[in-house]
């Protein structure tokens, strides 16, 4: 059964593709939300528009996309987050941006803006900025506990973000996060602009996920103007996103076991990373391959000797990397550390539909390069490893069965790699379309959502990390484990803030 | 474990040799920072790196300096954890408003005499994001900057080129 099939839906919205969206007011908005809590789809966005809320639905079995679009009366919506706890971050930046409000929201406090902006509501109806209320950490009692703030900057080069524990000795009892530290306005920056410039900033809403970004924006700019890219083009952009997947996956292996003081296996995965980053620059003239997609197809073709630099890169990996998985698993001071660590319980996973290698850890078995699918990797060959103990060493061991997955895929993408075209043409088409892309960055999905005027610029664009879905879970994650185990934790989600800040 | 930490021995350093061609900066870097930093800094210069509202690319390719072929401690650079203990700060990103106050106070914690870098296109002058109302534009409007590494992100060469260029200006 089509997931809009049990919505009451006023009609769908004729220029929205490729999966529909539905007008609804407040019987098809509650029985989503019915929907959502009885567990029978999963949320995968909730964003604001002028005057409008929009929520993106995954059915049960992650083949079927519906998006539902509320029209808000007197800047009001019936609040998601009050049933529906994954919605509640997603509403308050709604608040924050638009200025709308879920009428019954349990949580009202502010969550990007930070009160240093000169305008509230920057998206919606602009007021002036005024003095903020002190943020009420959510309240822990008991005898003998105590505060550790940490953060916006942190000790080790990585972004910035405020994390709260109230701990008893070394105990953990609560965790809570405060974000938007590196909030940007991406999706301020993106209304009015040419198709090229949005793409620019997609790419740079988390640097490490640049490509499954780029490659999104350009699914979702695709499908709202009806263009096809190559097939030599899909198949580069697959290319990049393993290539994409293998960097950051050697790159995140290594740093957990750095923070269990493994400095070997960081050291050595830093090795197939750098080697993985060459690799890329050879191909692509870029070592994140930043700009290289772009909406038609990507911006230039393989280097001529790029597939020799991917296969030499192929054969050292193969040659190193299962000498370092036997090293991580024969390592008893290491397992230590990562086995029964940071559990994040499956049906929480799935309640918050956290995608990449948290949800796979823990028995959520989505991949959006699976289900719903989109090419080229409809016609290749992969599985998707899930694990169901939900703990470090699971999030590690998903990483590992993912990169030899990826090293699979990339040599049926250069062993099939078609010839012809890299670009199509991109033309405005005179009228109002919507688009949606959903790509499987290496830590989960990416959906962007975006409205073209007639002339081909961007009305509205809405990018959905990952992350927002998993942030949530470390905070319970790290219940009940020391304070010591945080970054462990926190490396075996690594969450990413820009993307989750915009 | 340890047969992997034994064959490190035979195959030797994967740190990249300094007299090849394309890697003349990187040797000339080498020779030039140890003059410099030893003169001024005493072998060694502490590094802090502050994201101030970066996409996480440049953090990206900063960590790529402490990998095997950069190996950027043989040049006597180090990252600390703290600010008390940097001479540098490396800043990256458009300075969000949110994290300006955060930059202002590690800049204020690091004690004197202390360096600035604003480490890629965004931190030189807000780059793609320097129109938005949540950014300030550039490391300089919060902070003093003594250099500005470009790039979008600056790979690990370019990096450590500024480093040295750093040294020089400051010595």
């Amino acid at each position: 059964m089509a997931l809009l099939d049990t919505i009451t839906h006023r009609g769908t919205a004729k220029q929205h593709r490729p999966w529909p969206r539905a007008i609804v007011t407040d019987d098809g908005w509650r029985q989503a939300i019915d929907q959502l809590t009885a567990g029978k789809c999963t949320l995968l966005g909730l964003w604001g528009d002028a005057g409008d809320v929009h929520m993106a639905l995954l059915g049960e079995t992650f083949d079927d996309i519906a998006v539902l679009s509320y029209a808000c009366k007197d800047g009001q919506y019936p609040s998601v987050g009050a049933r529906h706890p994954p919605a509640i971050r997603l509403e308050r930046t709604i608040r924050d941006l638009f200025g709308l409000e879920g009428t019954g929201a349990l949580d009202t406090r502010s969550w990007l803006d930070l009160g240093f902006w000169n305008v509230r509501h920057p998206l919606g109806k602009k007021k002036p900025a005024q003095k903020p209320a002190p943020y009420a950490f959510l309240p822990a009692e008991g005898e003998g506990l105590h505060q550790i703030p940490v953060g916006p900057v942190h000790a080790g080069i990585i972004e910035p973000g405020h994390f709260r524990f109230t701990a008893n000795g070394e105990h953990v009892v609560r965790l809570e996060q405060r974000l938007g530290y590196v909030h940007k306005g991406i999706e301020s920056l993106m209304a009015g602009t040419t198709l090229d410039d949005a793409a620019k900033l997609a790419g740079r809403t988390s640097g490490d996920s640049t490509v499954a970004y780029a490659f999104a924006f350009a699914q979702a700019a695709e499908a709202a103007l009806q263009v096809k890219a190559p097939p030599r083009a899909l198949y580069l952009r697959a290319l990049m996103s393993e290539i994409e997947r293998l960097a950051n996956h050697f790159g995140d292996i290594g740093a957990i076991c750095n923070d269990a003081s493994f400095s070997l296996m960081h050291a050595q995965c830093g090795i197939l990373r750098e080697r993985t980053l060459r690799a890329a620059e050879a191909c692509f003239g870029h070592r994140l391959m930043m700009d290289a997609i772009v909406p038609g197809g990507v911006a230039r073709d393989i280097a001529a000797d790029g597939a020799a630099h991917v296969q030499a890169l192929l054969t050292g990996v193969r040659r190193l990397f299962p000498r370092l998985v036997d090293l991580y698993d024969n390592t008893a001071s290491l397992q230590d550390r990562t086995v029964t660590t940071g559990i994040v319980k499956p049906d929480y996973v799935r309640q918050f539909g956290a995608g990449g290698y948290v949800g796979r850890a823990s028995g959520r078995g989505f991949d959006a390069r699976r289900t719903p699918g989109y090419a080229p990797y409809i016609d290749l060959k992969f599985d998707v490893p899930v694990l169901t103990a939900g703990d470090v060493n699971a999030r590690i061991w998903i990483r590992i069965r993912e990169v030899e997955q990826s090293l699979a895929l990339i040599e049926q993408i250069l062993a099939r790699l078609p010839d012809g075209k890299i670009q199509a043409a991109i033309k405005p088409n005179g009228k109002i379309c919507e688009g949606l892309g959903l790509t499987e960055a290496f830590r989960g999905d990416v959906l962007i959502w975006l409205r073209l005027d007639g002339k081909g610029r961007v009305e509205r664009c809405h990018l959905r990390d990952a992350s927002w879905f998993q942030w949530p879970l470390l905070e319970t994650a790290v219940e009940g484990n020391i304070v010591a185990d945080f970054p462990l934790c926190n490396k075996s989600f690594n969450c990413s803030y820009s993307g989750h800040d915009l | 474990m340890r047969k992997a930490l034994f064959e490190s021995f035979i195959y030797g350093p994967l740190t990249e040799p300094a007299p090849a061609p394309d890697e003349a900066g990187l040797a000339e870097l080498a020779k030039a920072v140890n003059r410099a930093a030893r003169a001024k800094l005493g072998r060694s210069l502490s590094i802090r790196q502050v994201d101030a509202g970066s996409c996480n690319g440049c953090e990206l390719e900063i960590h790529a300096l402490s990998n095997a072929f950069y190996d950027l401690e043989r040049f006597g650079f180090h990252f600390v954890a703290s600010p008390r203990h940097a001479d540098v700060l490396m800043v990256t990103g458009p300075v969000t408003k949110n994290m300006r106050e955060a930059l202002l106070r590690t800049y204020n914690a690091t004690p004197d005499p202390k360096w600035v870098i604003a480490v890629g296109a965004c931190a030189v002058d807000g780059g793609l994001f320097a129109a938005s109302y949540a950014v300030t534009g550039g490391v300089k409007e919060v902070v003093p900057v003594d250099l500005t590494i470009p790039g979008c992100p600056p790979n690990p060469k370019a990096l450590l080129a500024g480093l040295l260029a750093l040294l020089q200006t400051a010595s």
